[in-house]
């Protein structure tokens, strides 16, 4: 399952998306938990009893202004979250 | 009570659909004779659903809207069903809550979210060919993607924009002041065309709104550009899912054809029709997850 | 040589007509501002709109059409301004215009009623990076003026009610059409007028200050556009953004148009 967290505002886009396929047998130790400075990622057992990571709700509205420390205007190349997580879980829409 | 029903007659003949109380129940069916009577509550913002479901099969259903006190919305929902069929909450073996206010469903066995909740129940309304289904409530709107099981395989929701929700109909029909309900019709009694308003944000659509009126364009014409803004923004949340046929809408916007038109013509898709209200499938699908977990408990029970 | 800025905002225009005046080597004195101008056009259309402010300001300032050496217009209507020679970015004139005024400011904050942005700028104004929260109300000065209409205030009671509380109530609506009906809420519980007030303008620095951490705070820092005005917005920001003091020029609403004039004038050279 794709799970996308976030939303859509007049402003853009903003969602993290996570494959749980990938995230139920986490090969990473669960690192997003601690890679992310923001402590966004939490891990829940869903709706089809599988333990995997989510986006904490609060954080859902207000994904574009939390991830901002991660994401310069003037650029990047990695973040912290999709780094950490190396069965390739997590993507940004933005 | 309805013990003694004769044989079954087909659906389509039978007033399925009392809209104006909204309480149903299925008068062909004996729950007293089945093996398992779950209840599924989905505790919405502006509504609230019950759901009993009788080995697996849809019995009945109650919907009302939400009062200030969730707890109490639960408990009124499921007892105007309850008393209808003559049944009491001992007799009922399993309680899935669901919705935004499932936490407040005191007796509820589970709760599950709303998003695999209406999958189940778009899959039992409308068949194992459902795959799209959109879900646009008073304060929310949400895009699924789920397989011929009605398992989700894509979602995502939006809760954080009034854009693409009914409180942006709300804010359209005040400005207009004009009933929600009219704004549907209304916004195809047009002469011509009309652009969709440029604004996402509901606060600049306004204002939008506002300059056309302006500028002259009749009531019908603005409220028309208005719906085709919330078509495209729904639109271009359930392309992030991916849109395949079998599209199924839920939720209140499933009554402004104003709206679900524009959708329908935007992805070239019509959406699937039901016999019942689809507006209880969320609350459909928390009572057949119900009924999947009663079974397994009593085969463990059996087994043991 | 004389030259004008126009910024087509969304509510106002702005118009600055600028003399460049002949003085070696004092760059504060280079220029020297003839008129500034403000006109709200209302329902105007904005190409009309344009031609009427621009002509009265010229009217007031004593002058003719063929005495300005060169228009530039700047702002979200900026092509709206037919008879410009040349429209540049508000990130572009809102950096010059802000450097101009303070010229130790490398970071620009521009909250207006419909936008609110960070800039980076260098020591001549040039706009290096900006990062924006556009087209969402809840990013802007319109977030906290629907709040000051449900309490019935204006925004700037509003602000100066926020200095009084020394609360922080968090906001849970990131929408300005959610928010109303928090702070509608809020009102029945009876918190204190205050308190809410501080609570929002709270929100929107929060939201405009995580925009301009996108583009690093560095040295002196500038806040323009029409926020200046709301004193509790100001210190809701300082708090945000870790700040002992934001500069905050005298008429923030024509910094945008006095930048875009600077433009004007230099590239005539
Ligand atoms: S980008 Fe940074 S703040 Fe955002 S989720 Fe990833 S690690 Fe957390
Ligand atoms: S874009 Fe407008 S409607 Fe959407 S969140 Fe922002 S303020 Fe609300």
């Amino acid at each position: 399952m794709i799970a996308n967290y976030g939303y859509k505002d007049g402003s853009g886009e903003y969602y993290i998306s996570i494959d749980t396929d990938k995230c139920i047998d986490c090969a990473a130790e669960r690192a997003c938990l601690t890679a992310c400075p923001k402590q966004m990622f939490e891990i829940i057992e869903d709706d089809y009893d599988d333990q995997v990571a989510w986006i904490k709700k609060p954080n859902c509205r207000t994904l574009a202004y939390d991830c901002a420390d991660c994401k310069p205007s003037s650029g990047y190349t990695s973040l912290p979250c999709i780094t950490a997580c190396t069965p390739g879980a997590i993507k940004h829409s933005w | 009570m309805n013990t003694e029903t004769t044989a079954p007659t087909a659906p389509e003949k039978k007033e399925f659909w009392r809209w104006q109380e909204n309480v149903w129940f299925d008068e062909t069916k004996d729950w007293k004779t089945a093996k398992i009577v779950t209840c599924g509550i989905d505790v919405g913002s502006v509504s609230s659903q019950a759901v009993l479901v009788v080995d697996g099969e849809l019995y009945g259903f109650n919907s009302m809207r939400t009062g200030n006190n969730s707890p109490d919305s639960a408990t009124n929902a499921l007892a105007g069903i309850m008393d209808k069929c003559g049944m009491k909450q001992e007799d009922i073996h399993f309680v899935v809550g669901t919705g935004y206010g499932r936490v407040n469903v005191p007796f509820a066995d589970k709760a599950i979210t709303e998003i695999a909740c209406h999958a189940r129940g778009a899959n039992y309304m409308g068949g194992n060919g459902v795959r799209t289904i959109l879900d646009m409530g008073g304060q929310d709107c949400k895009a699924i993607h789920c397989d011929e099981k009605g398992k989700v395989t894509n979602f995502l929701m939006n809760d954080k924009c009034a854009a693409g929700t009914g409180r942006g109909m709300e804010v359209i029909s005040d400005l207009m002041q004009i009933p929600i309900a009219e704004l549907g019709p209304r916004s195809f009694d047009i002469d011509s065309d009309v652009e969709a308003v440029s604004s996402v944000c509901v606060v600049f659509a306004k204002s939008e709104a506002l300059g056309l009126l302006k500028a002259g364009y009749t009531k019908n014409k603005v409220i028309a550009a208005y719906c085709q803004a919330m078509a495209e923004r729904v639109v271009s949340l359930l392309e992030r899912i991916g849109v395949e046929e079998g599209f199924f809408i839920t939720g209140g916007i499933a009554k402004n054809p104003g709206v679900v038109k524009r959708i329908e013509k935007l992805l070239g898709i019509k959406a699937m029709e039901t016999k019942v209200d689809s507006q209880i499938a969320g609350a459909l699908g928390a009572a057949l997850f119900g009924y999947t977990l009663a079974s397994k408990k009593a085969a463990a029970a059996a087994a043991a | 040589m004389i030259t004008a800025g126009i910024d087509m905002g969304s509510r106002s225009v702005k118009v600055v007509l600028l003399e460049e005046l002949d003085v070696n080597g004092a760059p504060q004195l280079k220029y020297g501002v003839k008129k500034a101008y403000i006109m709200m056009p209302g329902d105007m259309d904005q190409d009309v709109a344009a031609e009427k402010a621009y002509d009265e300001a010229l009217a007031e300032a004593g002058l003719k059409r063929e005495d300005v050496s060169a228009v530039f217009a700047t702002g979200a209507g900026r092509k709206q301004v037919a008879f410009a020679k040349e429209g540049v970015t508000e990130m572009t004139a809102g950096a010059k215009g802000a450097v101009f005024m303070y010229p130790a400011a490398r970071t620009v904050v521009d909250v207006g009623a419909e936008e609110g942005r960070g800039m980076k700028t260098d020591a001549e104004g040039k706009a290096i990076d900006f990062a924006g929260n556009e087209k969402c109300a809840a990013g802007a000065g319109s977030f906290a003026e629907a709040m000051s209409r449900a309490l019935q205030m204006s925004l700037k009671e509003f602000g100066e009610a926020s200095l009084q509380s020394d609360k922080s109530i968090p906001m849970n609506a990131q929408c300005t059409v959610f928010a109303e009906s928090e702070v509608v809420s809020l009102i029945h519980s009876s918190t204190p007028k205050n308190d809410i007030a501080k609570a929002v303008l709270d929100a929107v620095a929060s939201r405009v200050c995580a925009m301009v951490r996108r583009v690093g705070i560095e040295g002196e820092v500038v806040l323009i556009g029409g926020m200046v005005h709301n004193a509790g917005f100001v210190s809701s920001l300082k708090n945000a953004m870790g700040v002992d003091t934001i500069s905050l020029p005298d008429m923030p609403e024509y910094i945008s148009a006095l930048g875009c004039a600077m433009i004007a004038a230099e590239r005539q050279h």
